[in-house]
């Protein structure tokens, strides 16, 4: 028999489960994020073998979902020294790379960058074509100082070809070895924003690789030898670990993605809201044909304003170990504090003195947890009044996510998912299982292999099928490279639009396919 | 007189999106552009309209074009100067003081960018009070001013001199020649005197914005979001026309232009009441139920409901919470040549103008029929 092991590593928890071919859960285990993050996920193998009894060489898939890029970010660790290329002169001079940036992590990355000849216009014409002598001399200058290269072009997401010209003399001048970030993979239409997430891309290639390597060796030394591996992507896709040292910024948001996943196969739905209530905030997904939605809006990483893809999610700051206040008005709120993972010290049902959320779900008999007796000293007017606070908050957070006014089905997960009682507006069926405390490294065992393309184009002088078809190949392409088995391939969603106020009825196509694995 | 910095420059940015009326485009790459001007050459120096002689020659650099470009083609930043040396040589006059042709958008910060550059004073006064999509929709246009000569530029150094008496022609002409440029192009127009901009422009608008802007920077040191909403409400003499969450958004581009139909159902006091709102490019008509509250000229402005953010036109989506608010305009558009030109009727609506004051006067006496 053939098993997958997949490991999700949160901020509180890292869990790991095993599947069998058929995705049956075989193992599960919910352990604690180390500070190291690699410990933690060694210990989670460890546990999940162990209670599967399963001969380590029958793994052969493991998946790992994390957060270390996004916590190389944040503290500033682990950043490789980079140089950023950007093809655009003499247009965008206006606002240099790095700009309005917080200053330590420039200095963490370097800072070093050169705006050079090139670009491209709207409509695919040259705004001039690249100097090769002008930029020789800048990656000459640049030889031995940076560690990895980032570049990005003016409307490369029309036109990638300069930017790959770029890299070809990189190599050149600086080895075949050095990692380079071409923003037209990366970003979309926005040149600050996506130049932003090029950098970021490019000063993960160090991290990425120690993930990557820590992974590895921890499966070799529990006798996983014969697994493919994988990292999770925040699409609900994987990539292989030569892709992942491409793009380690797509790792970024894969902890709540895979959450998502992992709700719609425990609910066996494609399309509906996902709610994984954890002990401290409420992340609400949607769930669009079998994968989360996209967010429209740009997001900011370690204080930068990127635009990078991400799945849409809507925080909230109520979770399990939300703390309850009554005010002097009577009027009852909750959080957005929260005792986290300290709830089985101060929760009043565990014999703390702090009301929380999980103790109104116990004092109300909505839940046997802990000592209930010890909860009857909460004044059942105010868990009333709580009660109705969580439902009306889970309520509005549902009905902003919601892309129309029809009811929806909603699948529940997260540990914190007791503390919700009876039906809620705007949803239509609640799912639950018990299982959904897991269900982000579900999540990460069930992903398949993905690609996505995007591209500018104008329907005045390309066919609308034409387009369509053209991006559909690009991005089915884009999955094979990533590990997808040809023929697989299959589209998961295509979205077009329009750009206000340029000629020709420009338009911006984006198609996502997903494959097996190969 | 006073100087103009980088939390300057933030707070204009946002009170530019309230005063652009929904339209203008995210002032985003506008307020990066600025605030590394005034890091590379210091902050510029804003002249109240008192301040300015009545011969001074005062224009106007702005940009014009698609946003959705400018997002990823922004400009070398040599543009404006030599747009503005261009038109002084045209003129044969020197340029004393820059103004902001509109408050809202991308081009509330053109000047302040020309400014720091070229050393020269940004006056407190505009040509609209709010945005609009056209160059010949501005209070100096209706006092007789003339647009031209508008001198066109891009990145590459080519210039263009526009210069002709009709107004709409001016429109025309520099429309083509920014779809030659690239979708975007910087240009340099509307020049009058210091005479001329403080009895025709609207005076004390860069202020305004600023004023907007600090306060909802600094809304957490009002007790609740309604006390915020209320000094809001104050400071533009504005009126909260609904308490809204948006459920539906219908966009069409017709002819380069944004066009949509907004459907916002009410909240709390105005729950079972439905919300209708139409925009081209800025937002136009605003109703409840069956009655208009608010239409162009004056301004229909959407905010978030915590933060009171205010919201573009492209950022408009299902489920979104909003107070929408109505806020009169200057009384240079009130004039019958005002309201001829940016009237419902001008945006094809079957509609005449009413200021928003006396809609919302007869909104509430209606309301208090029905409770009597």
């Amino acid at each position: 028999m053939n098993y997958c092991l997949g490991i999700d590593v949160g901020g509180t928890n890292t869990d790991a489960v095993i599947l069998d071919k058929k995705q049956t859960i075989i193992a599960s285990v919910k352990t604690h994020t180390t500070k190291d993050i690699e410990s933690g996920i060694y210990d989670a193998i460890t546990k999940v073998l162990k209670i599967s009894q399963l001969n380590p060489e029958d793994i052969r898939l493991a998946m790992l979902g994390t957060t270390q890029a996004t916590n190389a970010i944040v503290e500033r660790k682990g950043l490789a020294e980079i140089g950023v290329i950007r093809l655009g002169f003499p247009a965008t001079a206006a606002i240099p790379p790095y700009s309005e940036w917080p200053k330590d992590l420039v200095k963490s990355m370097s800072g070093k960058y050169s705006l050079v000849h090139g670009g491209y216009e709207y409509d695919g014409q040259l705004i001039t074509s690249v100097d090769d002598q002008e930029l020789r001399q800048v990656l000459a200058n640049w030889r031995g100082k940076i560690e990895s290269l980032a570049v990005v072009g003016v409307f490369s997401a029309l036109n990638k070809n300069q930017e790959e010209h770029v890299a070809k003399i990189a190599h050149e001048i600086l080895g075949n070895n050095i990692p380079i970030s071409l923003s037209a993979a990366i970003g979309s239409i926005g040149l600050i924003t996506r130049e932003n997430a090029t950098i970021l891309n490019s000063g993960l290639c160090k991290i990425i690789q120690r993930v990557a390597d820590g992974f590895s060796n921890a499966l070799l030394k529990q006798g996983i030898v014969q697994a493919d591996i994988y990292l999770c992507q925040n699409d609900g896709t994987l990539m292989s670990l030569d892709f992942a040292a491409q793009y380690p910024i797509l790792t970024i948001g894969s902890g709540p993605t895979n959450s998502i996943r992992g709700a719609a196969y425990l609910a066996k739905k494609r399309d509906a809201l996902v709610l994984d209530i954890g002990g401290t905030t409420s992340d609400i997904g949607v769930l669009v044909n079998g994968f989360p939605r996209e967010s429209s809006k740009g997001v900011e990483v370690g204080g930068v304003q990127t635009n990078f893809r991400m799945p849409d999610i809507l925080s909230i700051g109520l979770g399990g170990g939300s703390v309850v206040r009554q005010h002097d008005d009577g009027t009852v709120t909750i959080g957005p504090d929260s005792v986290g993972y300290q709830i089985t010290d101060k929760a009043i049902c565990f014999g703390g003195d702090v009301i929380t959320t999980t103790d109104i779900a116990v004092r109300l008999g909505y839940v046997d947890l802990g000592n209930p007796l010890l909860t009857k000293k909460i004044d059942e007017n105010l868990a009333q009044k709580a009660s109705a606070e969580i439902k009306r908050m889970l309520e509005t957070a549902i009905d902003k996510m919601k892309s129309s006014a029809e009811d929806v089905d909603l699948i529940l997960v997260g540990g914190g998912r007791i503390i919700v009682h009876g039906d809620l507006a705007g949803t239509s069926h609640v799912f639950t299982d018990p299982n959904g405390g897991v269900a982000n490294a579900i999540g990460a065992t069930i992903a398949q292999v993905g690609g996505q393309y995007e591209k500018l184009y104008q329907y005045a002088t390309v066919d609308r099928t034409k387009a369509i078809s053209d991006a559909t190949m690009l991005a089915k392409q884009q999955a094979m490279t990533a590990g997808a088995k040809g023929g697989s391939t299959e589209v998961v969603d295509v979205e077009e639009i329009p750009l206000a106020y340029a000629p020709g009825n420009t338009t911006r196509v984006k198609v996502r396919v997903v494959g097996d694995l190969a | 007189m006073r100087k103009l910095g980088v939390e300057s420059i933030q707070n204009i940015a946002i009170g530019a999106a309230l005063m652009g009326a929904g339209g203008g485009g995210n002032p985003f790459i506008g307020k990066l552009m600025a605030i590394n001007a005034v890091r590379r050459f210091g902050p510029v120096t804003l002249l109240g309209p008192d301040e300015l002689a009545d011969d001074a020659v005062v224009s106007s650099p702005s940009s014009i074009g698609a946003p959705a470009v400018s997002l990823e083609k922004f400009p070398n930043g040599c543009e404006f100067k030599l747009s503005l040396d261009k038109l002084q040589e045209v003129l044969g006059k020197k340029i004393s003081a820059l103004f902001p042709v509109e408050a809202g958008g991308i081009n509330s910060m053109i000047p302040l960018i020309a400014g720091a550059q070229l050393n020269l004073p940004v006056v407190d006064a505009d040509a609209m009070g709010r945005a609009f999509p056209e160059l010949q929709m501005s209070t100096l246009v209706l006092a007789g001013h003339k647009i031209c000569p508008i001198v066109m530029s891009d990145e590459k150094g080519n210039l263009v001199v526009i210069n002709t008496d009709d107004p709409k022609s001016a429109e025309k002409f520099a429309r083509a020649i920014t779809v030659q440029m690239g979708a975007t192009a910087q240009s340099a127009s509307d020049t009058t005197t210091g005479k001329g901009l403080r009895e025709d422009g609207v005076t004390g608008i860069i202020t305004l914005c600023e004023s907007i802007g600090k306060l909802l920077s600094d809304i957490n040191q009002y007790d609740n979001v309604n006390d915020a909403l209320q000094a809001l409400l104050d400071l533009t003499d504005g009126y909260r026309m609904m308490t809204a969450k948006i459920v539906d958004v219908h966009h069409v581009t017709k002819g380069g232009f944004n066009f949509g139909t907004v459907i916002l159902e009410g909240l709390d006091d105005d729950q079972n009441q439905v919300g209708k709102l139409e925009f081209q490019n800025e937002n136009i008509v605003f109703q409840r139920d069956d009655m208009v509250l608010a239409t162009s000229p004056d301004l229909i402005s959407l905010v978030d409901e915590e933060t009171l953010m205010p919201i573009t036109n492209e950022e408009l989506y299902y489920g979104k919470r909003v107070f929408v608010l109505g806020i009169p305009c200057n009384s240079k558009w009130r004039t019958p040549a005002g309201i001829k030109s940016v009237s419902p009727r001008y945006f094809k609506y079957d509609l005449d103008y009413k200021p928003v004051e006396m809609r919302i006067k007869d909104f509430l006496s209606k309301e208090m029929e029905a409770v009597q």
